[in-house]
């Protein structure tokens, strides 16, 4: 009934199975609650019908599962049994005007006009109900989306009883800028700068997601050389952001010391991918069919240096956040998110490793030189800040390892090939292990080889909601420490 | 304590001294273009239409380059067999007007320091408010750098401040989303007169990779007066501190 498909490969687009609503339903439920991810589930107007695609990973198997189903106007919803399918079902109404019926909590997700030829035009942002609780002695909080420091905008609604949190309703879109929308028909010129930019602190690993797949549908074999400079820069990605991370977490609880070092580390790192391509965030370095800049031997060094200064710096900058007890006191037990939440929520990345799912692209769904080169996937089990600050530490520490170990045996060679022609008709689902989770990306392309329908999912998307339920019950003061623990795209998820 | 102390020994003092000094920027760093109209082609236009921005143009004078627009690809310098344009490492770019951004050889954008009331009023204190207004969050990320030891912007008297009635002024991000235009109207409202705009990126001077989505606005003076315009998609750290200074009247050489 569904067929096993692999990451990264292309497939006929006829191949993947188009079921009925009932047994696309009973699959996808099935197989949530078998431990795979719902990966990815979107609507592309097929004849007169608005055809559901699915995409299921299954970690341990490291396969895919892909079903699709034609539904008009409405549907039975997923997600009353199926909770990671929420947000989905929600995009999928607002885009698409299908009805899931009996979905618990149906409004839009982003504000956006919806895809559909004669769509009305959306409410204005924010112009919607949010979830509130009754009562005397409870009120609300409302915040954003314009913030009080230099981030993202989003607005935040919680319900307090005192300074605790009874809930929070998350409410985004302000980011929006039409992205999917924008790509499909492509590629153009635009395109891979589109990538670029769904989330600038995640270039290098959703460029890679995209050229992933491009070079799937063009059959092209990528040079081993440019794998491992890929791989060099998805990592110092992660390194650079998880150690911003840290810094943050310790600025958010007043610990200056580890803030100002973390957050000085953290631009030495974005500096070793500037010294790879000349921008400290990777634009410009991955393209399909490779990459385009090399590491000639002085800069190998150069490199080498450098990341062993800034493992000094950062082991010493995280030792003293490690070994001082008032920091950890207000790490522990904050912001607890546990592991049946995350399975129940399908949250991916950091927050689903700290609280001990270990699930990790790079080793249940290896690309490029991560086949060559393993890494130790990160794990902490008490759900908690100081379990995400955790495995961050520890990806900071594989990272490190990681980039020395490619770098002492680059290959050599070209660093780059033609990527031809896409093939007609095809899908391919492309997966990377961004430093927040799992980035997923779904081409098909029409019968030119351009794309039919572009289906970007950044890990965010998946975990907004785990922050707002590991909110639940803790002070209302510990929101942004919290916040910071998930540090979630919204431009990622805004598109 | 006693190792709080060791470990800012080790962690050692990262200040830049700026901008008496200029630090090296990284030799593949994308800066400044540099314009050789005489080099150019008269039949050739590979330039022009490598740009996924527009940024380029060509007429009976020869190219032009707008760096409001730019991304800062270097596609036009690959594409360009007679290397007519190429980039340097030049890192300050910004400038006071918009027509000031088009480059057509290799000069230096212009900023003009704020004078008179103006500069009494800002020179030695400016408190601005940001409005990330769409985009990517590369130019906030390396905005936020600047309150990084190594850039220490309160030493320069500039601060970012969370209330828009603290502040002088606006500093912009992001193409302003349809989705954010309202709130960005409301706190460019809320800060008391006389006050600041500033764009920061392509994509708040001109739209950058989203320009004439139908989602977004083209850039921040759709909206409002902009009185400084910073390039880069996103900007150096640096090209936006030399902006800011450059407006204080305090910029380097
Ligand atoms: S100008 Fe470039 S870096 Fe800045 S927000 Fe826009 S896309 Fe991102």
């Amino acid at each position: 009934m569904s067929g096993d498909f692999r990451a990264n490969a292309c497939v006929a687009r006829t191949a993947v199975p188009v079921l009925a609503i009932a047994p696309f339903r009973a699959a996808i439920i099935e197989q949530t609650r078998g431990g795979a991810l719902l990966a990815a589930l979107f609507g592309v107007p097929h004849e007169s019908a608005l055809r559901l695609h699915a995409v299921l990973a299954q970690p341990t198997a490291g396969t895919l599962t892909l079903l699709c189903a034609d539904v008009v106007q409405e549907y039975p919803a997923l997600t009353p049994e199926c909770m990671p399918a929420h947000w989905f079902e929600r995009e999928l109404w607002e885009q698409w005007r299908v009805l899931p019926v009996g979905h618990p909590w149906l409004k839009p997700i982003r504000f956006q006009p919806a895809r559909t030829a004669d769509a009305p035009m959306p409410a204005p942002i924010g112009c919607t109900e949010f979830f509130a609780v009754a009562g005397g002695e409870t009120h609300e909080v409302a915040v954003g989306p314009v913030h009080a420091g230099i981030i993202e905008p989003g607005h935040f609604r919680f319900q307090c009883y005192g300074e605790q949190v009874l809930h929070l309703e998350i409410s985004l879109g302000y980011q929006h800028r039409g992205i999917e929308r924008a790509v499909a028909g492509g590629p153009t010129a635009r395109t891979i700068h589109h990538m670029e930019t769904l989330a600038g602190d995640t270039t290098i690993g959703h460029t890679l997601a995209y050229v992933q797949a491009c070079e799937a549908l063009a059959e092209c074999r990528v040079p081993p050389r440019a794998q491992a400079l890929r791989a060099i820069a998805l990592e110092l990605e992660r390194l650079a952001n998880h150690t911003g991370d840290i810094g943050a977490l310790a600025g958010d609880i007043g610990y200056l010391p580890t803030a100002a070092y973390c957050g000085r580390i953290r631009g030495d790192f974005l500096n070793m991918t500037a010294l790879l391509c000349g921008n400290r965030f990777g634009r410009g370095l991955v393209r399909p069919g490779g990459v385009l800049f090399d590491l000639d031997d002085e800069r190998r060094t150069q490199l080498a240096q450098r990341l062993r200064q800034a493992e000094r710096d950062v082991r010493v900058a995280t030792q003293l956040l490690w070994t001082t007890p008032s920091v950890l006191a207000r790490f522990e037990g904050t912001g607890t998110l546990t592991r049946a939440q995350c399975e129940q929520l399908g949250v991916v990345g950091v927050a689903a490793r700290a609280s001990g799912i270990i699930n990790d692209v790079r080793g249940d769904f290896p690309a490029g030189w991560y086949c060559q080169e393993h890494v130790s996937p990160a794990s902490c089990d008490t759900g908690d800040v100081y379990a995400r600050a955790m495995v961050r530490l520890l990806e900071i520490q594989h990272a490190l390892l990681f980039i020395h170990c490619v770098l002492a045996a680059l290959p050599k060679g070209p660093i780059t090939t033609t990527c031809g022609p896409r093939g007609a008709a095809r899908q391919v689902v492309s997966l990377v292990e961004g430093w927040r989770g799992m980035i997923c990306h779904v081409a098909l392309t029409d019968a030119a080889g351009q794309f039919a329908a572009y289906k970007i999912i950044d890990p965010s998307f998946h975990n907004w909601m785990g922050l707002a339920l590991a909110m639940r019950g803790q002070q209302i003061s510990d929101f942004p420490l919290c916040n910071k623990s998930f540090n979630l795209s919204y431009c990622g998820h805004d598109l | 304590m006693i190792r709080a102390i060791l470990t800012r020994l080790q962690q050692r003092y990262r200040t830049l001294v700026y901008p008496t000094r200029t630090p090296v920027l990284p030799d593949r760093f994308r800066g400044l273009p540099r314009i050789e109209r005489a080099r150019c082609a008269a039949d050739c236009a590979a330039c022009v239409a490598v740009c996924p921005v527009q940024a380029i143009t060509k007429d009976t004078n020869g190219i032009a380059l707008d760096l409001g627009r730019c991304l800062f690809c270097g596609a036009c310098e690959t594409a360009c067999a007679y290397h007519a344009v190429t980039f340097t490492r030049e890192h300050r770019l910004a400038a006071g007007s918009r027509a000031g951004l088009r480059c057509t050889a290799q000069e230096l954008p212009r900023v003009t320091a704020l004078q008179g009331r103006m500069h009494a009023l800002f020179g030695r204190s400016l408190k601005l408010r940001q409005v990330c207004a769409g985009g990517c969050n590369a130019c906030e990320a390396d905005i936020n750098v600047l309150n990084t030891v190594v850039f220490d912007l309160g030493r320069f008297g500039i601060q970012f401040v969370a209330a828009p009635r603290h502040a002088d002024g606006v500093l912009i991000t992001g193409p302003v989303t349809a989705n954010m235009r309202g709130a960005l109207e409301k706190t460019w409202q809320a800060v008391p007169a006389p006050k600041l705009v500033i764009a920061v990126g392509a994509c708040a001077i001109s739209g950058g990779p989203y320009r004439d989505q139908v989602e977004t606005h083209n850039g921040a003076d759709t909206i409002l007066p902009v009185d400084l315009y910073i390039p880069g998609c996103p900007p150096h750290p640096l090209t936006i501190l030399d902006g800011l200074l450059q407006l204080l009247g305090k910029g380097g050489g």
